[in-house]
């Protein structure tokens, strides 16, 4: 099976390319059978190499495919590395992939761009894998970019309004600011080690950077940079919220399988390289946790149902990039599998609850779905649980919970992101719950157009058992302590280093999670259901901070302010080129002696005399002058 | 015997379509294809066959060609072919072929006269690329700039007379000042060594004192910055550009930039590189400007082949940074990019020209939503605009990572700034398909001509270079290899033309230094 590791990015990559080259000229049934086909059979063999890894987590897979470039002493080859990080990575992006690829069959099934769809979906799927697969920098550098791509044409996907180009082109460019900084990062690298295979710089870093020195810290950094760009942390979150322009199925495929992954994958693969530099890492932590603060806090202020999962996106991420600080490796790993499960669960469900109310975004215009999809809802109440942490029954407890615990535990954790992890949970359970009553509970308010099909509902009830029982892969000490998940991982990863003498305390923490979760799932009960007057009341007493939370605490305006404005003024009043006024001035100067001179050329007999008179007495006084 | 033909065949092969079109203009337009297409193919050949030359270790020139010209005054025809001119003329005659299939319908009057004048600045441009004597290289110099002329005066839109000018005055004045640093070059050399010639390999050995080096290489200088253009001396392109016929256009951005890389690779450096070494932060520095400000003046442009215009002032800016960066990877970078650039935006401006063939406007505010009705374009013109943003999987990716890469080395600040300009083409490329592709349809659709997609014609344009830049972008390896040896031996050289200088002045201080103890 190893040998046919390439065609897992190569499977994709085909359908893409077949679906562009024929399109106009596929039916609609061919391209999706080529688009969910392709990406299917990449799953099947991810499956395969996957059992492989469970049985024999050390495995590495290399695997060269051509020479890319090699000059003065930088060599790149199209290679890819198998491990038991990307393995986890290539798992979920099939997998996930296919099952959204799937529900766009149907999803998509009226859309004049059918064909284009799935060809923008494969590229993605493609793009992504070659990501988490390539040996070196510059080939995932290649992935990375072409992520970056592939989210600005889904984004754009309906390009006929003006606003989803607009968000398509906000989604390229910030992610590009964050690619940048990457990729001088990748200089650097360079410059340090000579080389820009992963596995080479990581096993020369410890001698090459010392703990804690300037470049490593720098390179850290500067990797971190763009980390935060395609994972939409702060401060380049903006775009994301935004990227919600695009259809469903790709709000699915950016915010679960592919996308704001890679910032969590490029920073696990290169942990030696923040572990040399503990600032950066620590900035890891704090950025996370500030993160998922300030988006759950815009998710709780959020009307339009699929932004409210986009926020939670961002606050999910968030609890990744915590537990990276902290390094807990393998919890961001395992909540990154988890969150792709529930995440693609609810983007799907919301998608679906959206077309059935004719594109209604609104979730105050929504309202008793419980009992009209049902399907739809018991798969979205999972994913809601999940993602709310309720504890015991879902998976999302048990990933979140351990990094809960490591934000504490571990010994690069701290009370300030213990509490950060604390109170971002109670948020959002807040936030989910409310999204739940708001959307399935209470009176109908839109008209419940035609039910879905099978397409769509086999992959919300595939991730809802996913999203159900895929915790159960990993159990913390306390309730039967069962460490799949993590002993695999340790095949990449180190186990974290716990702080000594913490261990006592886990009940207390778990306890205290549960507690708030509840908790929260009460206070939306409470104000989305049991005294829904009271809800009005909050709301203008708090307008202000309203206000500022749905905006996203204000971050687009700054950056609007100091530097969208100023750019575009900036290039508008040079629009002709302030350099060019100098050869123009030039040119007027030019004629304007022309002109002088030409008009003494008059043809009249006096002027000409008096001129050689001036003339001569001119000279001549010059000449006594100068005797 | 070869090189000799290269230019030789566009030279008789332009005055046979001159003749044949004033019969039959169809016949004068094969002659023409048929005339670049040979020269396509015989350039293509001589690559094939390159293997023996990357192998062989002594001599570092493919090809040679040596015939007395003026004997009197040391000049001849002397033409000399090394794998970076051979990737030159190959780009040449292949953006040559698509010049003339895009000028195919296009030009309407006097075409027999127009593909004299493009064969001739394609001989032009070839024999730039060949010649290894200076009075000649001169005169090709020259040879290129006025049918250029007559291409942007005659069939150029609204504002060619203007254009046109301005083009020529440019290049003529900085011409002259490489002129003057050529004769100073030959007097000195002269003098010297009491042989005046205008030979290339001769003059390389000429030595001079730091102060005229650094004159001279003013000189060659100034025609060279012009050329490519580096701000503050860019004001002609985006005239000239905007204005010339759309083959034009593509021979400008595509080849005529090129010669002003090209020379700075093959004569400034070499020939001063101790004055170049002297002048890299301040060459750099101007590579950088050009980066950033061609990036932010392209985002407001609403003339499409304005906007590519400066789109090529700020590519044009990687150049410069890399040749001054001295090493490998960034001049690897560089010569990549002279390819590159050719093609991806040889590429944009074609698709300009067929889009004013279709809706005659350039104006992209008037333009929007032709995604739905010319699928095909909006697809080429994605990836032209990817390529030209840099993104991986395409050439200019390559080109702008080793450039970057070279020059990170070199000066730190400046690459990170360099690198910004990355974000700055971002935003212009997005903008051309924002405002052409996507959106709303503005312009009347039930017009045929509005929304005809690609013909054949225009595929066979397109598809070819599509595949190229692909080719340039997962695969370069077999350019670079063939770039290898010219790269690292001018590298070379200048290092000890350097070092012995250094040397010697070294001597003369401890010379100086004995007569003090």
């Amino acid at each position: 099976m190893e040998k046919y590791l390439w065609l897992v990015p190569a499977l994709p990559f085909a359908g893409a390319l077949i679906l562009i080259l024929g399109s106009g000229k596929l039916t609609k049934g061919i391209s999706g059978f080529i688009g969910a086909g392709s990406v299917g059979l990449s799953a099947a063999i991810s499956l395969v190499l996957g059992l492989q890894f469970l049985r024999e987590p050390a495995t590495v897979i290399q695997q060269q495919l051509w020479s890319w470039f090699s000059v003065g002493g930088l060599s790149t080859n199209f290679a890819l590395h198998l491990d038991a990080l990307s393995m986890v990575f290539i798992f979920v992006i099939t997998f996930v992939g296919f099952l959204i690829h799937l529900y766009s069959i149907e999803f998509m099934h009226d859309d004049d761009g059918f064909t284009r769809f799935f060809a923008y979906l494969n590229l993605f799927v493609c793009s992504m894998l070659i990501l988490v697969l390539a040996d070196n920098l510059v080939l995932m550098y290649l992935g990375w970019e072409g992520v970056g791509l592939c989210s600005y044409l889904l984004i754009g996907f309906w390009y006929k309004e003006e606003k989803n180009g607009y968000a398509a082109r906000k989604a390229f460019i910030i992610t590009r600011v964050g690619d940048t900084a990457m990729a001088i990062g990748l200089f650097m690298l360079f410059q340090t080690f000579g080389t820009l295979t992963i596995q080479e710089i990581l096993n020369l870093a410890p001698q090459r950077l010392p703990m804690g020195s300037e470049t490593g810290t720098i390179i850290a950094f500067l990797l971190l940079g763009g980390a935060v760009g395609k994972s939409a942390q702060l401060p380049l979150q903006t775009w994301l919220p935004d990227a919600m322009a695009g259809p469903s199925p790709v709000s699915a495929l950016i915010h679960a399988a592919t996308m704001v992954t890679a910032g969590v994958y490029l920073i696990t693969r290169t942990f030696p390289l923040f572990e040399l530099a503990p600032l950066a890492q620590n900035w890891v932590g704090i950025i996370g946790a500030v993160t998922l603060l300030i988006a759950g806090f815009s998710a709780l202020t959020q009307f339009d149902l699929k932004r409210v999962l986009a926020y939670s996106t961002i606050s999910q991420i968030g609890y990744m990039f915590l537990a990276l600080g902290v390094g807990a490796y393998s919890s961001a790993i395992f909540h990154f599998m988890i969150h792709a499960f529930f995440k693609a669960l609810l983007f799907l469900g919301a998608g679906a609850v959206i077309m059935v109310l004719h594109h209604e975004h609104d979730m105050f215009k929504m309202g008793g779905l419980k009992d009209k999809l049902p399907v739809i809802f018991w798969t979205f109440l999972i994913g809601a649980g999940s993602l709310a942490a309720l504890p015991f029954i879902t998976a999302g407890f048990y990933s979140k919970d351990q990094i809960l615990w490591m934000a504490l535990a571990s010994e690069k954790g701290n009370i300030w992101f213990f509490l950060a992890a604390l109170i971002g949970a109670f948020v959002t359970a807040i936030y989910t719950f409310r999204m739940v009553f708001l959307t399935f509970y209470g009176e109908e308010k839109t008209h419940v157009g035609h039910p879905v099909g099978a397409l769509i509902t086999i992959p919300l009830v595939i991730l809802g058992i996913l999203s159900f029982a895929a915790g159960f892969i990993e159990l913390p000490h306390t309730l039967g302590h069962f460490t799949l998940f993590s002993d695999y991982m340790t095949a990449v990863v180190p186990a974290t280093e716990l702080s000594p003498g913490i261990e006592s305390t886990e009940w207390l923490i778990q306890l205290s999670a549960a507690v708030l979760c509840l908790a929260g799932v009460g206070i939306a009960y409470f104000f989305y259901m049991k005294r829904t007057d009271l809800r009005a009341e909050l709301k203008s007493s708090m307008i202000v901070t309203n206000r500022f939370w749905y905006s996203g605490w204000g971050f687009d305006q700054v950056y609007d302010f100091v530097f969208v404005k100023p750019y575009v003024y900036l290039s508008s009043i040079n629009k002709n080129d302030i350099i060019d006024a100098f050869y123009k001035g030039i040119v007027s100067v030019s004629n304007f002696f022309h002109d002088a001179f030409a008009r003494t050329q008059n043809g009249v007999m006096r002027w000409y005399i008096m001129g050689i008179v001036v003339g001569a007495i001119f000279v001549l006084s010059i000449g006594l002058l100068f005797q | 015997m070869v090189l000799l033909l290269f230019i030789i065949i566009l030279m008789a092969g332009g005055v046979v379509a001159w003749i044949a079109s004033r019969f039959n203009e169809t016949v004068g337009k094969i002659i023409a294809l048929l005339t670049v297409s040979a020269d396509l193919a015989l350039s293509i050949m001589v690559w094939l066959n390159r293997q023996a030359y990357l192998d062989s270790s002594q001599d570092q020139w493919m090809m040679r060609f040596n015939a007395e010209w003026i004997p009197t005054f040391g000049i001849s025809v002397s033409f000399a072919l090394d794998g970076l001119s051979l990737l030159m003329i190959m780009l040449t005659f292949f953006l040559g072929v698509l010049a003339v299939l895009t000028s195919w319908k296009e030009i309407e009057y006097r075409t027999g006269f127009y593909y004299f004048n493009l064969l001739w600045v394609l001989a032009g441009i070839t024999g730039v690329f060949l010649t290894m004597d200076l009075f000649l290289f001169y005169f090709f110099w020259e040879v290129m700039l006025i049918p250029m002329y007559f291409l942007i005066g005659v069939w150029g839109h609204e504002n060619k007379t203007y254009a046109a000018y301005k083009f020529f005055i440019f290049t003529q004045a900085s011409g002259l000042l490489m002129l003057l640093a050529i004769l100073s070059l030959y007097f000195i050399h002269g003098s010297a060594n009491g042989t005046y010639t205008f030979n290339y390999f001769e003059l390389l050995n000429t030595t001079y004192s730091p102060e005229v080096g650094r004159l001279l290489m003013l000189g060659f200088l100034a025609a060279f910055v012009v050329k490519l253009p580096v701000v503050p001396f860019h004001t002609w392109l985006p005239d000239a550009h905007s204005q010339a016929p759309t083959a034009g256009s593509l021979i400008l951005a595509g080849l005529l930039l090129k010669t002003g890389a090209y020379g700075l690779l093959r004569f400034v450096v070499p020939f001063f590189p101790e004055a170049s070494l002297e002048l890299a932060p301040v060459a750099m520095l101007f590579g950088v400007i050009g980066i950033l400000y061609g990036a932010i003046l392209a985002f407001s442009q609403t003339d499409f082949k304005r906007l590519v215009a400066y789109t090529s002032v700020s590519h044009m800016g990687f150049v410069i940074l890399g040749v001054f960066a001295f090493n490998e990877l960034a001049w690897q970078g560089v010569v990549m990019q002279m390819i590159t650039h050719g093609i991806s935006t040889g590429a944009l401006f074609i698709l300009a020209g067929s889009l004013y063939e279709r809706i005659h406007t350039r104006d992209i505010t008037s333009m929007g939503g032709f995604w739905a009705r010319m699928p095909f374009m909006a697809v080429i013109a994605l990836i032209f605009s990817m390529a030209s943003l840099g993104l991986p999987g395409l050439g200019n990716f390559v080109a702008e990572f080793l450039t970057l890469l070279g020059s990170w080395s070199a000066n730190r600040t400046l690459t990170i700034f360099a690198a910004i300009g990355l974000v700055g083409a971002t935003a212009y490329s997005l903008r051309i398909m924002q405002k052409i592709y996507y959106g709303e349809a503005r312009m009347d659709p039930h017009r045929s001509s509005h929304s005809q997609d690609l013909g054949t014609r225009e595929k066979l344009i397109f598809i070819p270079m599509v595949l190229l830049i692909v080719w340039l972008g997962v695969y370069p390896q077999v350019f670079i290899d063939t770039a290898k040896r010219p790269v690292n031996d001018g590298l070379k050289l200048s290092e000890q033309k350097i070092r012995k200088s250094f040397e010697a002045r070294e001597a003369v201080l401890n010379q100086k230094g004995g007569a003090h103890e």
